[in-house]
């Protein structure tokens, strides 16, 4: 069996009193394409950003590549790692949000580029050659210098996601990237992630597009108030559940 | 599928009708009102106790120039120094450590708390504090001799000037969206390289305005430096009237030249606004 890539080990999480994630462990191998469903609140979106220490959790411990996230164990106990380390971690993955998150004063090229230039002090020439050709990756050829403002909505998030690609990420995590766009909108995101996934990315995808998990994904994991329910072939956990709660979430969906 | 119903009757076709200009009589009456007012304030003027002709001869005397320059050089130094403490202070109160969080507001508390001309005054006669400043071994030197007039209205306004631009700043940086902080982590950004490259630049947008409020409001302020014996317009007028009497006469030409200062400066806020908006709507189109 291969070494996963992400390995999380009994990982809870609480925002005050409301425990988002409880004690859940979960393997994501090299080249896997999992989408997470479940209702809102039901701890998904938390896991993804506790993969990318937007937030820190509270107990158990995540492995990226081998190494321990967020913490170095040393005699016996778990030290925090400075803001410099968490941003080293941060740049194996690449983050794709719900709500686009470009950064408005910048042109779509700017937005792709900034991370490769200030982050990782590449050369220009060749980072401005990478993201020319992310673009067109995205079918975004033609807008390289327009601004976030005069782009649609998947326009924008397909920009988002060559911004996340930018930076060579081993895993790129997607947070309802389609949640925010308009129906006839949705088709054009999907397209440039299974085109992705097709290419061997490793990508968690949380998303309540059925079609597109049913389509693509390697795994489907149900989560429910925090826990992973049932997780299994994407054929198995949509066309048939095993247990009642999976059952009950599909049936309101569809 | 049902064919769609014929039009109903009785609504006359209204194309090709202009739309009447309404008369404004309210508008003419109280315009009207407004000229004869002004009319009676400028003949009461011209027929005052006012020597007219030695407004325009002190207008553009050298001492009054003079004066206009070293104002403006203060009112650009001490908003400079005023923006960078101002911008310092703002990212110290809302980093999360305490003691950093503490002494920002401790600074904007004393500063805004005080009147700016007993600042003024402070600074100036600091040498009644510290007869001597200096870094001990290294160098010192009087305080008298250090403490100009110069630079203690630089001190006394930039420093009182960073205590409000730094609740300006705050409020900028509060209204950039969570979002571009996240999004400015996700690709291995540190808090100040997020802050530099992501979020003060979009924070300037929502800050200029009231920031060329302050600075307006500074050009103005650089008049009280005249009670601690800086050369600026309002301190060269009064010089210029202690010797001729001419009070009046003299305030005229200085408030005529801060009307004209802040006249140009409004365009040039414009200016930076236009710059600041890259990328919002209002500019792509």
């Amino acid at each position: 069996m291969t070494k996963p890539l992400v390995a999380i080990r009994s990982v809870s999480k609480s925002f005050g009193e409301f425990q988002a994630l409880k004690n859940v462990t979960l393997d994501i191998r090299p080249g896997e394409v999992m989408c997470l469903i479940g209702a809102s609140g039901s701890g998904k979106t938390t896991l993804l950003r506790c993969i990318n220490q937007l937030a820190a959790i509270d107990s158990g411990g995540i492995w990226l590549d081998g190494e321990l996230l967020g913490v170095r164990e040393q005699g016996g106990r778990l030290h925090r790692l400075t803001e410099r380390e968490i941003g080293r971690q941060r740049l194996k993955t690449g983050m794709v949000f719900q709500r686009f998150n470009l950064f408005p004063h910048k042109t779509a090229l700017e937005n792709i580029t900034e991370g490769p230039l200030q982050v990782q002090g590449r050369k220009p020439d060749e980072v401005r050659a990478e993201a020319i050709e992310l673009l067109r990756r995205v079918g975004l050829s033609a807008k390289a210098d327009s601004y976030p403002a005069q782009l649609s909505g998947g326009q924008q998030q397909r920009v988002a996601i060559a911004r996340a690609l930018a930076m060579k990420p081993m895993l790129l995590l997607f947070d309802e990237p389609t949640s925010a766009l308009d129906p006839e909108l949705v088709g054009e995101v999907l397209a440039v992630m299974k085109e992705l996934a097709r290419s061997g990315m490793t990508m968690m995808v949380v998303t309540h597009e059925l079609g597109f998990a049913r389509e693509v994904a390697d795994r489907v994991v149900y989560m429910d108030q925090g826990a992973i329910v049932e997780q299994g072939r994407a054929s198995d956990v949509l066309g048939a559940p095993r247990e009642e709660r999976t059952r009950a979430f599909l049936s309101a969906v569809i | 599928m049902k064919s769609v119903p014929a039009l109903a009757e009785g609504f006359p076709d209204l194309s090709g009708m202009r739309i009447a200009r309404k008369p404004h009589w309210f508008r003419w009456i109280s315009a009207a009102l407004i000229i004869a007012v002004l009319a009676l304030i400028v003949r009461a003027f011209a027929s005052g106790q006012i020597e007219w002709s030695y407004v325009s001869r002190f207008l553009t005397v050298k001492v009054i120039l003079e004066g206009i320059v070293n104002t403006m050089v203060m009112a650009v130094l001490a908003m400079a120094l005023g923006i960078f403490l101002g911008v310092v202070v703002a990212i110290m109160r809302l980093s999360p450590n305490p003691v950093l969080k503490t002494v920002a507001a401790g600074y904007t508390w004393f500063f805004r708390g005080t009147p700016l001309i007993l600042q003024l005054l402070l600074w100036f006669n600091l040498a009644l504090v510290f007869p001597t400043i200096g870094i001990p071994g290294l160098w010192s030197a009087r305080a008298v001799d250090v403490m100009t007039p110069f630079l203690a209205a630089l001190l006394g306004l930039g420093i009182n000037q960073g205590a409000y631009t730094s609740e300006v700043m705050r409020a900028g940086m509060l209204s950039v969206d969570i979002g571009q902080y996240e999004a400015a982590q996700a690709i291995g950004m540190g808090r100040l390289r997020a802050l530099r490259r992501i979020v003060l630049p979009q924070a300037m947008r929502v800050v200029i305005p009231p920031l060329g409020n302050e600075f307006i409001g500074m050009v103005k302020a650089t008049s009280l430096a005249s009670v601690i014996q800086y050369p600026e317009l309002l301190h060269n007028a009064e010089n210029i009237y202690y010797a001729n009497s001419r009070v009046i006469e003299l305030l005229i030409v200085a408030g005529l030249w801060y009307l004209l200062v802040v006249s140009v400066l409004t365009p040039l806020q414009m200016l930076l606004e236009r710059r600041f908006a890259r990328g919002t709507l209002r500019l792509a189109r």
